[in-house]
């Protein structure tokens, strides 16, 4: 055993320990902004473990993408959002976590019973190790080809589709009839339209002296 | 080297795919307890996200182990991370109509189609 093969064991050990606890942080702290560093600090984790893998294309992408795009616009989403409540108590909520609890716990030991017992076609064919980049390039303009020029129309369409979901929609005319809207419906829009407390009276303007 | 025998006691001489799968299979089971139990819409989106990376360790674990040539598992890994980005994109916008039309990100008050 040379000290390039302990040292990769003790990366991926640290590297393990880093991905599991950072998901623990992202589902059980309370603050949701600890959260969202934490899953940053899991994508880059991962990517390390993608790097174990002889795969430095894809952990640069992972890097790219998820630490670079995705959490950046989870961090946006969070600031667009934060709004201190306090959330109502459900009766049942400690019943429900031990449950679906129970269920994960089990959907893990059958996982890992699969994975501990199934015997693996071990050792596979040599790795193509730096080659990986070149042959990622290959497939992806041979046989994988058509799927790449789907994810590049799937993107241009969450990208449509994003832009139109998140923006506040106001027209200046009537789509069907080409009437304009009066300005007080437009104002109207400007406050959340499925509250619950929307039936409650306007507050009423104190006259002033 | 007088360190070498003791490592080679205590540790593996390599990294064994079983490590990573069992990794993976923690991270996606942590994800799914957080899809279910979170009340915070954007934490059900972050769950979504390390469900995501479970199965991607996955993908790139096969690929290195069992195919070193054709490493198609980690064609499989950049088209999942390209729907994963387009999927957080979509379902943030959603959840930024929903907080406008709702006031509130508490899971339990997207309600409307409950039955």
């Amino acid at each position: 055993m040379s000290i390039a093969d302990s040292t990769q064991f003790l990366c991926f050990l640290a590297l393990s320990a880093a991905v599991l606890l950072g998901a623990l942080g992202v589902v059980l702290l309370p603050n949701i902004v600890y959260s969202a560093f934490l899953l940053g600090g899991v994508f880059l984790a991962v990517a390390g473990l993608y790097l174990l893998l002889n795969a430095s294309f894809v952990a640069a992408a992972q890097m790219m993408i998820y630490v670079g795009a995705v959490n950046v616009l989870i961090l946006f989403a969070i600031m667009l959002v934060n709004k201190k409540e306090t959330l109502a108590a459900i009766p049942g909520l400690a019943l429900r976590r031990i449950l679906s609890g129970a269920v994960c716990a089990g959907l893990l030991g059958l996982l890992l019973r699969v994975d501990f017992t199934t015997p693996w076609a071990l050792p596979g064919p040599a790795s193509v190790g730096e080659g990986a980049t070149i042959r990622i390039g290959e497939h992806l303009f041979s046989d994988y080809l058509l799927p790449f020029e789907l994810a590049s129309v799937l993107l241009l369409m969450a990208m449509i589709g994003a832009i139109v979901l998140a923006r506040r929609d106001v027209f200046s005319s009537d789509v069907i009839t080409g009437e304009g809207v009066d300005q007080g419906l437009i104002e109207k829009t400007r406050t959340p339209l499925l509250l619950e407390k929307n039936l409650q009276t306007q507050p009423v303007l104190e006259k002033t002296p | 080297m007088s360190l070498s025998p003791l490592l080679a006691l205590t540790l593996p001489t390599t990294v064994p795919l079983q490590g990573f799968l069992a990794v993976a299979a923690v991270l996606f089971c942590t994800g799914v307890w957080g899809l279910i139990n979170s009340r915070n819409a954007v934490r059900v989106l972050m769950s979504i996200e390390l469900m995501l990376n479970g199965v991607n360790i996955n993908l790139m674990a096969f690929s290195s182990y069992l195919d070193g040539q054709l490493i198609r598992g980690q064609v499989f890994t950049i088209f999942v991370i390209t729907v994963a980005a387009a999927e957080a994109a979509v379902g943030l916008a959603i959840l930024l109509s929903l907080y406008r039309n709702r006031d509130t990100v508490d899971m339990e008050r997207f309600n409307l189609l409950r039955w």
